[in-house]
């Protein structure tokens, strides 16, 4: 079983990745992630696409799947709690351990404004894998000709800093693969370098690439009309940057 | 980092909240008088429940101390001064709790001589029906404290047989639509409720994207994810002080068939509420 988990990072990427997963494969709501170290909020069904789905209630951390494709995915809604991201970070873990996921796969983003010259040159996405699930997907990542995330000083202000894996903007995401390199959990992440703005585009990036690996759906390479993008949004992401203006403002 | 208008280059805000790497170099610079301060504010902040008669604290949850069929939670100053009108003076109610919390909005100290203007959290239950319980809240949650209210409150073993009403209001610039704000005829109603909330409710539903959030959220979240039926009412409107058409946009609620028997003479809270508006507007005279 595969596991989705967004990091909350820049431009909200990983989550309008994992509600375009959702959407797109219409998975079903198997459960709540209910925790102190996320922000409540709650709302209608993000992805209704009927009256009669409309009314179910959403809150800010929820568990989908879709048996036949062995999925899970954990949607987060909200930011973190001050303080909170690491006791957060523990209790997902021991959660996806108990679980016992084949792979876990964190869909994040870092800032575009952090990469040096030649990430600058090179495609936007990187991965990281943790040793447990290196030697299972290695050989297909490498296949894909993906760049792995590369090592930065660890403090960049002194110069004989040593390397170290950092995901600026990526929230979790760093966290997340330092406790699963440690506590020997299969996880992946798959992040893009992204700056704040209309970051849909970067999502469908993100679920393309990551389709390339995990073959979430089908290309539609047999027909030349269709569309490129077979990804379904959801009826939440209407107004994304607010109401209608007002007419007099013109 | 983004450049301005201007030229000028600046830190952009992350819509990822605070910066992991930050709070870990926070982390990494603290000292132990550091560590002691931020322990002390964490206790300074804590949310304790006690009787003011008594000047007691609540050793249990207060939902868990009391049998509860029904709890109704008014948050906010309208949504307060409606039940104050409506439901509060239809009977005879007890006080049984109040919340003492602090935080950087709601600085209340002495709960034991609160004033009417004060910022307030307290628990009622009807001297007829004990089972009934009101909830009057005008102070302002912080997010780390809205839990533990939960905590306090509800307490770990929630009960499926009560059901839970909470009013609010929010700026009616929260209301996202793809008609301008300025279009729109405030206050109105919406709702929001749980899966084993069966009744109709009696405005129509809030539309997404929008959503609720602060303590109300909380609430409804619990109710949501402990299978209690709950309903959240929320009212849009532009003007967040205390104010009558505010208030009056919350009547719809009186006809629901869970609040039969809990409001006897409208007309007559129609006057107490009148009275309600009068004297607050002489206490926030500035020049008095």
């Amino acid at each position: 079983m595969t596991d989705n988990v967004p990091a909350v990072s820049v431009g909200n990427v990983g989550q309008l990745a994992v509600d375009l997963i959702i959407s797109t494969l219409n998975m079903c709501k198997i459960g709540y992630f209910y925790t102190d170290c996320l922000v409540p909020m709650v709302g209608n069904n993000p992805y209704a696409t009927a009256e009669e789905n409309s009314a179910e209630l959403s809150t800010n951390a929820e568990v989908y799947s879709l048996p036949s494709k062995k999925l899970v995915a954990l949607q987060l809604r909200s930011i973190f709690i001050k303080y909170k991201s690491k006791p957060f970070c523990e209790k997902l873990l021991s959660w996806v351990k108990s679980s016992n996921c084949a792979k876990v796969v964190v869909l994040s983003s870092s800032h575009s404004y952090h990469r040096n010259d030649l990430q600058l040159r090179s495609t936007p996405f990187r991965y990281l894998l943790t040793p447990s699930l290196q030697k299972n997907v290695e050989s297909k990542i490498k296949s894909l000709n993906w760049e792995e995330m590369e090592k930065s000083p660890c403090i960049p202000e002194i110069s004989d800093s040593e390397f170290c894996v950092r995901v600026p903007g990526g929230g979790i995401t760093k966290t997340l693969y330092d406790e699963g390199c440690s506590k020997e959990i299969p996880l992946a992440v798959l992040l893009k370098f992204v700056s704040e703005g209309d970051n849909i585009p970067d999502a469908l990036g993100l679920v393309e690439h990551l389709n390339e690996w995990l073959q979430i759906i089908k290309p539609r390479c047999d027909d030349p009309t269709a569309s490129a993008l077979p990804w379904k949004i959801p009826s939440s992401w209407r107004l994304l940057f607010g109401s209608g203006l007002p007419p007099a403002l013109f | 980092m983004a450049a301005t208008f201007f030229g000028e280059v600046v830190k952009a805000p992350c819509r990822a909240g605070t910066e992991e790497e930050e709070e870990d170099e926070e982390e990494r610079r603290e000292t132990p008088e550091d560590r002691e301060a931020r322990r002390q504010l964490a206790r300074k902040r804590e949310v304790r429940l006690f009787r003011r008669q008594t000047k007691t604290s609540l050793e249990v949850a207060l939902l868990e101390k009391y049998p509860c069929s029904k709890f109704i939670i008014a948050i906010g100053n309208n949504a307060v001064a409606f039940l104050s009108s409506f439901v509060m003076n239809s009977g005879v109610w007890e006080e049984v709790g109040c919340a003492k919390l602090w935080n950087e909005w709601c600085r209340t100290t002495d709960t034991t001589h609160l004033s009417p203007a004060e910022a307030f959290c307290v628990f009622y239950h009807l001297k007829s029906n004990p089972s009934v319980f009101l909830c009057q809240c005008t102070c302002y949650v912080a997010e780390d404290q809205q839990y533990q209210w939960l905590e306090k409150v509800f307490g770990s073993c929630p009960r499926k047989n009560m059901q839970v009403t909470i009013l609010t209001c929010r700026h009616v610039t929260d209301y996202k639509t793809s008609e301008s704000t300025s279009s729109l005829h405030s206050p109105f109603l919406k709702a929001l409720k749980t899966q084993n909330f069966k009744e109709p409710p009696c405005c129509s539903l809030l539309e997404q994207p929008n959503i609720a959030h602060d303590l109300p959220a909380a609430v409804l979240s619990y109710c949501q994810v402990w299978g209690i039926p709950a309903v959240l009412y929320l009212c849009y409107t532009d003007v967040m002080k205390l104010d009558l058409v505010t208030v009056e946009a919350f009547k719809p609620i009186l006809s629901s068939r869970s609040w039969k028997g809990l409001v006897k003479n409208i007309p007559q809270s129609t006057e107490i509420l009148k009275r309600l508006m009068t004297t607050n507007e002489i206490q926030s005279n500035i020049y008095t």
